[in-house]
């Protein structure tokens, strides 16, 4: 082991240090809005945001769970995000499995055919009209679901990984009998877990922070999912004059900062607790995808 | 190629070796039928939601009604590219789009790079660690989250910055009423989403350099940075061009996302944060010119094209590792 010069010793402190407040730098906004939403209201009001709250009040959450709007909208999330991923993934795994067996003579016609579809679009327009005029899906579920369930990106990255697979796996179950669909469920999928994993996540978390769609798509109130609600309670007070309806204390002054923030720290919630456990995979992924890209 | 015992079996069935091309493609189909099968409902997908849409263009060159549809508009030519370029918006809404995309591209490839870097060089496990897993969380949040943290810094009443202003005696800025913050604005949250995320591409592609290269410059005395500078950046130049590559096919794609969920409908931020999508997206919904929103996205598609076309082209000849086909 060399020893390092001093130079060099100052230059990795440097490292630390600014690697350090990068760290900060990223924490800091997320961690604002969690010590404001306990905050009162009317600490807020008086003092600004905050990183530690001087008034400790829980009035904002108990105002969100008291009403049903926050539960619908996470259960219109949840299903989203659960179906959607499950259909993406075997719809993903099917077209990405036929792309990667060699025997396939028009595999590279298909894989053209997807891949163009990354380079040239429609545009917003013909999707917007297609979607709402001529399938008639607006204010439906779905409509969060199908027109996304497939990204071209996921399928090359899974397709690569199902490349790398030894053809002999397949071919002596072809021997023994085997169909394709039956080597793909059974043989291809389990050994592809980490993969699987990966693009999985990426799926879920595009369902889950889905917002845009519903912008376009959906006016039904029952059909908001999380990040939509957030989007609208930012831009207007229905929501907080809805949910504090039933209060009845005369001059009640509606907490409108404060149920906001709390309702951001709700929407973030799973996904900062899972995180830690999510987080590997797409590492992990995104460096096989890297290596072999 | 056929591998399969199996197609080596039918082959050896097969009555002429003269087949049609019909034939032949039928044969094949049946051959791998199953295969087939599987890639269908994906193929199927593609068609309707990425193949159709692009026959909507044809919005592009009609006056098209709703209540008669693309069947039953008239064809208009030119007219709807006309009428976007008389008015003087889309000066506006290119320069900004470039210029974002521009800021964009350069300061989060710097970013990640100089994280990636940073972090191969540090020692400490559970520093790099956890330092690693704070700065990609950012890229799991939606944009209307971050809308939300962007409010506690820049708001007028309460928000940090304000906050601090005022403790130094400065009188409050109105970030949401002053367009000219808001291209440094941007840039800093767009680092804040993505930085930490880009990184984890460069940090692989450095985990990948053969470590007795930086032994032998070790043993030459070459200090921490020298290798820097002398073997681990030149190794990253590769991926770098080739995500730049990616990144200039996209540079007239406005980040809808982002800027439609933090600036939202606010008009006196659109001299520096109106983009093509997002003037796009309102000639749409909120005056419901589908045929002149349509030619505007045409022509940001068919741009879009070009450039990773002729972009790739230049890329084959100065880096050929860096061409993406």
């Amino acid at each position: 082991m060399i020893k390092e010069s001093l130079p060099d010793r100052l230059l990795k402190s440097l490292f630390y240090l600014t690697i350090g407040l990068f760290s900060v730098y990223c924490l800091l906004p997320f961690w604002s809005v969690v010590a404001s939403s306990f905050a009162s209201e009317a600490s807020i009001l008086k003092n600004g945001y905050t990183f530690w709250p001087k008034d400790f009040s829980l009035d904002a959450y108990k105002m969100i769970f008291s009403d049903n709007t926050i539960y619908r909208a996470y259960g219109v999330t949840t299903f989203v995000t659960v179906a959607g991923t499950v259909i993406s993934m075997i719809l993903t795994s099917a077209l990405a499995y036929a792309l990667s067996v060699k025997s396939v003579k028009y595999r590279n016609h298909i894989a053209f055919y997807v891949y163009f579809t990354m380079l040239f679009h429609g545009g917003l327009v013909a999707t917007y009209l297609l979607i709402s005029k001529y399938l008639d899906m607006k204010d439906t579920i779905w409509v969060l679901i199908i027109p996304s369930l497939l990204s071209a990106w996921n399928m090359f990255l899974l397709r690569n990984f199902f490349a790398s697979i030894d053809d002999s796996i397949a071919e002596s179950a072809k021997i023994d009998g085997a169909n394709d669909v039956y080597i793909l469920f059974r043989i291809i999928l389990p050994i592809s877990l980490p993969a699987l994993a990966t693009i999985g996540l990426f799926y879920a978390l595009s369902y889950w922070n889905k917002w845009f769609d519903a912008v376009l798509y959906i006016n039904d109130k029952d059909l908001y999912p999380l990040q939509y609600l957030i989007q609208r309670i930012m831009n207007n007070l229905d929501y907080i004059n809805q949910i504090s309806a039933d209060v009845s204390i005369p001059n009640f002054i509606p907490p409108a900062m404060t149920v906001r923030l709390a309702t951001t720290v709700v929407t973030i919630g799973p996904i900062v607790l899972l995180y830690p456990f999510l987080q590997k995979y797409f590492v992990k992924g995104l460096m096989v995808g890297a290596v072999k890209g | 190629m056929s591998a399969t015992p199996a197609g080596y079996a039918e082959q050896a069935y097969s009555p002429s070796k003269k087949r049609s091309a019909i034939g032949a493609f039928i044969f094949e189909l049946l051959k791998n039928k199953f295969l087939y099968l599987l890639a269908l409902p994906g193929m199927i997908w593609f068609f309707v939601f990425a193949y159709l849409p692009m026959g909507g263009i044809i919005i592009a060159f009609q006056d098209f009604k709703a209540m008669q549809g693309i069947a039953g508009s008239e064809f208009v030519g030119l007219k709807n590219f006309r009428f976007f370029f008389r008015s003087n918006d889309w000066i506006q809404i290119v320069t900004n789009t470039l210029f974002l995309n521009v800021l964009f591209i350069v300061f989060n490839t710097l970013a990640a790079v100089a994280i990636a870097v940073m972090v191969t060089e540090l020692g400490g496990k559970w520093f790099k660690k956890l330092t690693q897993s704070v700065m990609i969380f950012p890229h799991f949040l939606s944009w209307t989250v971050v809308a939300m943290f962007v409010m506690a810094f820049v708001a007028t009443d309460g928000g940090f910055i304000n906050q601090i202003l005022s403790a130094f005696g400065i009188p409050p800025v109105q970030f949401l009423s002053s367009p000219e913050y808001w291209p440094f604005i941007l840039v800093l949250l767009k680092i804040w989403h993505g930085a930490g995320f880009a990184s984890i591409v460069y940090m692989a592609t450095i985990s990948g350099i053969n470590p007795d290269i930086y032994e032998s410059a070790s043993i030459d005395g070459a200090s921490r940075f020298q290798k820097i500078r002398f073997i681990t950046l030149p190794l990253l130049k590769p991926t770098v061009i080739l995500l730049l590559i990616l990144a200039v096919g996209g540079i007239f794609n406005g980040d809808f996302g982002m800027i439609y969920a933090i600036i939202g409908r606010n008009p006196p931020l659109y001299p520096t944060t109106d983009v093509i999508d997002t003037y796009l997206f309102r000639a749409m919904m909120d005056l419901g010119d589908m045929s002149m929103s349509a030619a505007i996205g045409f022509m940001q598609s068919l741009i879009g094209f070009l450039l990773v076309l002729s972009v790739n082209a230049i890329a084959k000849k100065l880096a050929p590792e860096s061409a993406i086909f």
